[in-house]
């Protein structure tokens, strides 16, 4: 698989202290990554670095020639000063061909909300946008920080394979953060967890059998197998 | 037609009223209503230290408010200090370095200290007008193209500098615009009111709006109303003009509140 993105080392130090160090990371064309670990484990810091925001105190991101990336941060409410349209929203640092969009926003299952005021959307709507928008943009890897906070059960339940499907269908890659392991469903090919270094990587299912997998979430595993369990088990009915 | 001296300040007014709320909505967004307040303060300053210096009033207030903007982004962005208390900090010491200077400059000239806080509009000559328009003008087509990437920034400054959007590039372009503001304005609502003549109408203009653009036109448009309808009011009513503008801006803000978004 085509390399897109690779952190090298990546060491960030602030104010004496490391909040990352000898961080090793591979984005590839075609593959879920998902980086989890707790609150402060430095996994929107690593996001930044690899998206060129912050330079690294050590290391290097090569990044592969000609690659786009497709940024999706997760945004709390905008401000309710600032008035914007989901038309607007999505030429919001350039503007994209009108038809690119509205593609964009169709593939998200949000078409119809073009002409929708932003400060009307539902979080899970908002997301969905968001995620047109770094589509409209033909990027070659998504990189999505907690795209799913604040995003209810069932928003997220159709978030996730909507992701998997855009990365099927699309070719690209996609590089997510998330401190919730709730979020790591079965869409993702690499789970990587940090906790300001790599503990362990690997695929999901080696990954969560692994020891520095339990220190590191604790109870927050067990509640994680519980949950997976019961989505395995039928659902009933939306409107039940 | 400009030898009267209405025409000559409604033309000043409505001038200023073209630019002032448009660079205010950035102002809202960003809520640095306070920065702005702080760079109007420097006015005081600047104008002691153009008469110190023998520089125009115009020049001299339009360069310390954008040197105290600079060395506020600068201390914001090299120290770990809140923005909030370098502003703190720094608003009132370039007030009372200002009160200073103009008590130094006082014993030597007649100083218009009234005029420089509360505009003294109705005594603007063809100069202060062209300068006015220029500055207006200018200021709009400056705006205009650091226009998207500062609305980037306000919603999400890191997405915007993924997308490629220079966000401390586009936020200097803005400060230097808003010491033009603040320039031009002292002559026309002082430098007490100039933020709320930037402020107001932007506030006002958002129950109109649905888009960032949409919003900076109809800021433009409801600050030239206050800018007429104020200047009237000061006429008949006989009272000073700069405060009048604001004055009728607020009544429009109030009446803005009436439309349920």
């Amino acid at each position: 698989m085509n390399t897109l993105i690779e952190g090298r080392g990546i060491g960030v130090r602030r104010g004496g202290r490391w909040l990352l160090r000898g961080v090793d990371l591979t984005a590839r064309a075609g593959e879920v990554v998902a980086l989890v670990g707790p609150n402060g484990a430095g996994k929107s810091t690593l996001l930044r670095v690899l998206l060129g925001l912050l330079r690294p105190t050590a290391g290097a991101v090569l990044r592969a020639a000609g690659v786009r990336v497709g940024y999706v941060p997760g945004l709390d409410a905008p401000a309710a000063d600032l008035p914007l349209t989901v038309r607007r929203m999505m030429s919001l640092t350039a503007p994209r061909p009108a038809a690119d969009e509205r593609a964009a926003l169709a593939e998200t299952g949000v078409g119809h909300l073009l002409e929708a005021r932003v400060d009307r959307l539902s979080y899970g709507e908002l997301q969905r946008v968001m995620l047109a928008r770094a589509l409209a943009r033909r990027p070659d890897l998504l990189v999505l920080d907690e795209p799913l906070r604040g995003v209810d059960v069932n928003g997220e339940r159709e978030l996730y394979p909507l992701l998997g499907e855009v990365v099927r269908r699309r070719g690209c890659g996609a590089l997510l953060a998330s401190h919730d392991l709730l979020h790591v469903l079965d869409g993702t090919d690499r789970l990587i967890c940090l906790d300001r270094e790599v503990r362990c990587a690997g695929r999901p299912d080696e990954v969560l059998e692994r020891a520095e997998f339990a220190r590191l979430f604790g109870t927050h595993a067990e509640a994680y197998w519980h949950l997976r369990r019961c989505a395995r088990a039928p659902r009933l009915p939306d409107d039940a | 037609m400009l030898d009267d001296f209405f025409t000559r300040a409604l033309l000043a007014a409505v001038g200023l009223a073209l630019l002032a709320p448009p660079a205010g909505c950035v102002l809202l967004w960003q809520r640095s209503a306070y920065f702005g307040e702080t760079m109007a303060h420097s006015a005081l300053l600047g104008a002691a230290l153009g008469l110190l210096l023998g520089l125009p009033l115009d020049l001299a207030v339009f360069g310390t408010a954008l040197a105290v903007a600079l060395a506020l982004l600068a201390v914001r962005r090299f120290t770990h200090l809140a923005g909030d208390t370098v502003l703190g900090v720094l608003a009132p010491s370039t007030l009372a370095f200002g009160l200073m200077t103009v008590w130094l400059a006082e014993d030597r000239h007649r100083y218009d200290l009234a005029g420089l806080l509360f505009g003294d509009v109705l005594a603007v000559g063809r100069a202060d007008l062209a300068a006015i328009w220029l500055g207006a003008a200018g200021g709009l087509a400056l705006l205009a193209a650091v226009w998207r990437p500062l609305v980037a920034a306000v919603l999400h400054p890191d997405l915007a500098a993924a997308e490629g959007a220079k966000p401390w590039r586009s936020q200097l372009v803005y400060t230097v615009l808003v010491a033009g503001v603040v320039a031009l304005g002292v002559k026309v609502v002082g430098m007490l009111l100039i933020v709320a003549l930037m402020l107001i109408p932007a506030a006002a203009a958002r129950a109109l709006a649905r888009t960032p653009e949409q919003m900076a036109l109809a800021a433009a448009g409801i600050g030239v109303a206050a800018a007429v309808l104020g200047l009237h009011a000061s006429l008949w009513l006989d009272v000073p003009a700069g405060p009048a503008i604001v004055a009728a801006a607020l009544l429009l803000f109030l009446l803005s509140l009436l439309r349920t978004r």
